[in-house]
């Protein structure tokens, strides 16, 4: 505090003079580069004194950006939605062959039984050619190859890829076939012909039972 | 503006110069709030409310679109989406106890500025007409603050909406028809709220409309001051930058004080525990009273006891409850014909001996009368008293200060603004 | 003109407001207003004091945890909590595991329907899920409870005046109608024969009109078993189950308070810094 008010003390006496001369000289800090001309005290005076209205602003400033930080942030999901960010599915029911659409984070997710030779298929693919290069392996959990966990939305607009249910179109490839442009995603639903860039995704998914997964 | 010696902007750079050819809105904002509008050098703190009042409305302007990104206008959901915000949206309870807040703040605020005009005679001529626009802002802000409490749908709210509707059934023949206009129903439900919502969104943004025509207005004959005399020369002002930025900077700084201290650590000290009951239809709180900031209208509305008709006869010309509604909106609308009934030529209640005993003895504790007993319930004292405010009050606008004008003798007036601050004429000021 | 019309309409209103004024007290003393037994026998709440009062202070972990017990075994039998999540008890100081087990371990399984046969079932519940009422419905609420109906607990210290110490207050409330005197002395039945509680309510002075629906919770110590070892007096479970219930009203009074004081200190350097700026400014300028 105390040296605040050295600075307001030595502020006064120049800025009566300056002032005076042109009351209405702009105090903001380009104003400063004018005050340069002035002699030595009185210019130092002067700077000080800008110094106060440089930090009163800035502070202005920051609170400003401080209040402007919730306003923002409101908009990311609320507790509530990050509270289903991750779901249990039994998936005991599931016969090799089928598979189940199932949401998580308002997403569609397909979770399939693979038979036997729909892995066998998945495995002879040549990694090296995809364009999405991944092995079914790595798209599922060890022991649990034919547990295929994917996210339903297409990747390359969004759309739903169709497979999942039975009687739908699986595509050229048998794992599933999006209409939207025409997507097809074999049985590791790995992109092999159409648009769409990359793989299926698979989300973060555990077995915490024999019958039962974690999504999310 | 009116003034020659205002500063003209001189756009520096060559982005300014080219803008300023183009679309000179810099240009406009300097001769607006910067150093190109020359204002009184004499102005007290009571000037900062009018600055505080527009910041009040970008507080709810800003407040209020973030939380009608959460709120739903269902009367199933209302009140839940309410509570979500309060509990699950990211710094959700900060955005809605500021909004909730900030519509008391705002009034504070802006009746402490028509208290600064009543008093310092600034509905005089020649600023009649910022007087009339700021009449109409606050008749919006008070339409706009009932929509708004009505959103959250709990007690309160409801029958805050069944009550203020219902002032539009005294309306002799037209009036149930004009109510169920006005709710979309027989009483207050879905298409009520969802309109009232509509409504409610959309009211902040005429007022800020009206409010630029408010500061148009008052850059013509420039702003007002606590001497009431008229500015003589360039002594008399100051440009408003950076005189009064600073100035007002420091009032903001002390008002988001209070603000911040109410907001964060008494929020609801200003709320009524029933809204935070969910609106039953059924079921009448024991007793329900506006907001504060309509408390004064609101006791004038329940002062009116007996009916007006001829006496022995049992013919009844108005009945007291449709005197209680006219008298409620006359209240306000009294404030039109204010220029009109002040009709001395002294603006300063600093210079009027006989006009300040009355507005410091008579109307203000009449009006804090009113705003008192409005809250209590209908007890035969608080009823006495708010039936003597509510008299002085109409007799202080409509008899009182016309005849006041007439026979005050005012104090002598400073020739000039320069020689009341500075205490010795200027030669200037001859 | 103006002034002519305003002097008679000032005159009418403020005649009409003289003439009720004469008429109002003139119907006071001719009928004087009958003192009423709420007017002379509601009490004001008792003094209780809580870790969250004042603006500095905060929720006491241990005291939220013991309340929610108290709402769990005694209340949540009548009364929902339909606005708080189970998620919510993680701010008590539960571990993400222990909110798991307390859902799962709740006495009222959340509605769902069977997945097979899309009949309406009920399933246990999960940290997502608010925390399930009670009774089904209005109806069913009314049915069990006498015809009343057990007010939602989740805002119930904002909705009354009074707050946790209303809450405490009439959970300690009941009293014995019979020879019940006031502090001045007064013997309620004495002053007001007809005013005695009707059959299927109870008397309870804090109660707005004295006659409550719901029969005493808390009638016993040690009716809940602590985990802490806290002897459960019925002062104690009261206390704790206002504070519990003032938690569930204004979950993030913490957050709000260390915010406000963040924002005061931010706010207070702002405007000295802005006062010295004016005064400098305006130096060399008499005003």
């Amino acid at each position: 505090m105390s040296t605040v008010k050295k600075t307001k003390s030595t502020a006064k006496k120049p800025a009566v003079k300056k002032q005076a001369a042109a009351p209405a000289a702009s105090v903001a800090t380009k104003a400063a580069a004018g005050d340069q001309n002035h002699g030595g005290a009185e210019g130092s005076g002067v700077r000080r004194r800008d110094f106060i209205h440089v930090a009163a602003v800035s502070f202005a400033g920051v609170g400003a950006a401080a209040v402007a930080m919730p306003l923002v942030s409101q908009m990311s999901a609320s507790a509530d939605v990050l509270a289903l960010a991750s779901i249990e599915v039994d998936v005991a029911a599931i016969q090799p062959g089928q598979s189940i659409k199932t949401s998580w984070r308002k997403q569609p997710v397909f979770i399939r039984n693979l038979t036997p030779a729909e892995v066998e298929e998945a495995n002879k693919v040549d990694v090296g050619s995809l364009r999405d290069p991944q092995t079914l392996a790595e798209r599922t959990k060890p022991g649990k190859e034919n547990w295929l966990i994917t996210l339903g939305v297409c990747t390359h607009l969004g759309c739903v890829p169709l497979g999942a249910a039975s009687g739908e179109v699986k595509g050229e490839y048998g794992g599933y076939f999006c209409p939207c442009h025409g997507s097809h995603y074999d049985t590791a639903a790995r992109i092999r012909k159409g648009p769409a860039p990359l793989n299926l995704a698979v989300p973060e998914f555990a077995f915490i039972s024999d019958t039962v997964v974690k999504i999310g | 503006m009116s003034f020659p010696w205002a500063q003209e902007y001189k756009p520096q750079g060559t982005v300014s110069k080219w803008v300023d050819e183009r679309l000179p809105l810099p240009r406009l904002v300097y001769n607006a709030v910067g150093a190109g509008y020359p204002v009184p050098r004499n102005l007290n703190y009571f000037w900062n409310f009018g600055v505080l009042a527009g910041v009040a409305l970008v507080i709810q302007i800003v407040t209020g679109i973030v939380l009608a990104m959460h709120y739903y206008a269902s009367v199933d959901g209302a009140f839940n989406s309410v509570e979500h915000i309060m509990r699950d949206v990211n710094s959700g309870w900060f955005v809605r106890y500021a909004h909730m807040n900030g519509a008391s703040f705002f009034f504070i605020v802006v009746y402490i500025h028509i208290f600064r005009g009543l008093f310092y005679g600034s509905y005089k001529a020649p600023r009649e007409m910022i007087w009339l626009l700021g009449v109409t802002i606050f008749l919006l802000m008070m339409a706009t603050a009932f929509m708004g409490y009505v959103l959250p749908w709990g007690q309160m709210s409801f029958w805050g909406a069944q009550v203020i509707t219902g002032f539009f059934s005294a309306i002799p023949l037209v009036g149930e028809p004009l109510r169920q206009l006005l709710l979309g129903g027989f009483a207050p439900d879905q298409a009520a709220l969802n309109r009232f919502f509509s409504l409610h969104y959309l009211l902040p943004f005429i007022i800020a409309g009206v409010i630029i025509l408010h500061i148009w207005a008052l850059h013509i004959p420039g702003s007002s001051n606590p001497t009431g005399v008229s500015v003589k020369g360039e002594q008399d002002t100051v440009p408003f930058h950076p005189y009064y930025t600073a100035k007002d900077g420091f009032g903001l700084g002390v008002f988001l004080i209070f603000f911040v201290a109410v907001t964060f650590f008494a929020p609801n000290m200003l709320g009524h525990p029933d809204n935070y009951i969910p609106a039953n239809p059924l079921s009448t709180p024991a007793h329900i009273v506006p907001e504060w900031y309509f408390l004064p209208f609101y006791a004038i509305l329940k002062a009116f006891t007996v009916d007006f008709g001829i006496p022995f006869t049992g013919i009844i010309i108005i009945p007291a409850k449709l005197m209680g509604v006219l008298a409620m909106f006359g209240s306000i609308l009294l404030l039109f014909f204010l220029p009109w009934l002040d009709t001395s030529p002294v603006r300063s209640g600093h210079y009027r001996p006989l006009f300040r005993k009355f507005f410091w003895y008579g109307l203000i504790p009449s009006l804090a009368i009113l705003t008192y007993c409005g809250g209590k319930p209908p007890y035969t004292q608080w009823v006495v008293l708010s039936q003597l405010a509510a008299a002085y009050y109409f007799a202080h606008f409509l008899i009182i200060l016309p005849i006041v004008s007439r026979i005050e003798r005012p104090l002598p007036l400073p020739n000039s603004i320069t020689e009341a601050v500075t205490g010795k004429p200027l030669p200037a000021a001859a | 003109m103006v002034r002519l019309v305003a002097f008679l309409v000032g005159l009418f209103f403020s005649g009409m407001l003289l003439l009720g004024l004469g008429d109002t007290v003139i119907t006071a003393i001719k009928e004087p207003a009958v003192p009423s037994v709420e007017a002379e026998f509601h009490e004001e709440t008792l003094p209780v004091s809580f870790a969250h009062d004042g603006p500095l202070g905060k929720y006491d972990r241990g005291q939220l945890q013991r309340g929610l017990k108290v709402y769990s075994e005694v209340c949540a039998a009548c009364h929902s909590l339909k606005l708080v999540s189970f998620r919510d008890f993680a701010a008590l100081g539960y571990s993400e595991e222990q909110v798991k087990a307390l859902a799962k371990a709740w006495k009222t399984e959340v509605p769902s329907i069977n997945p097979e046969t899309g009949e309406p079932a009920t399933r246990p519940a999960i940290p997502a899920d608010k925390i399930p009422s009670p009774f089904a419905n209005e109806v069913a609420a009314r049915a069990a409870n006498n015809n009343a109906l057990p007010p939602d607990l989740s805002l119930i210290t904002k909705a009354r005046e009074g707050g946790p110490a209303y809450v405490y207050s009439l959970l300690l409330g009941y009293r014995d109608q019979a020879g019940y005197k006031s502090e001045e002395g007064k013997e309620l039945l004495k002053e007001f024969p007809e005013a005695a509680t009707p059959a299927g309510l109870h008397f309870n002075p804090w109660f707005a009109n004295l006659n409550i629906a719901m029969a005493a919770p808390i009638v016993s110590d040690d009716q809940v078993t602590y985990d802490d070892g806290t002897k459960a007096t019925k002062e104690q479970m009261a206390r704790d189950v206002s504070a519990f219930l003032t938690w569930a009203a204004e979950p993030k009074m913490e957050n709000r308070k260390s915010a406000g004081w963040a924002a005061l200190g931010f706010l207070l350097v702002f405007t000295v810094l802005a006062w010295m700026s004016y005064k400098t400014i305006w130096a060399d300028k008499k005003h």
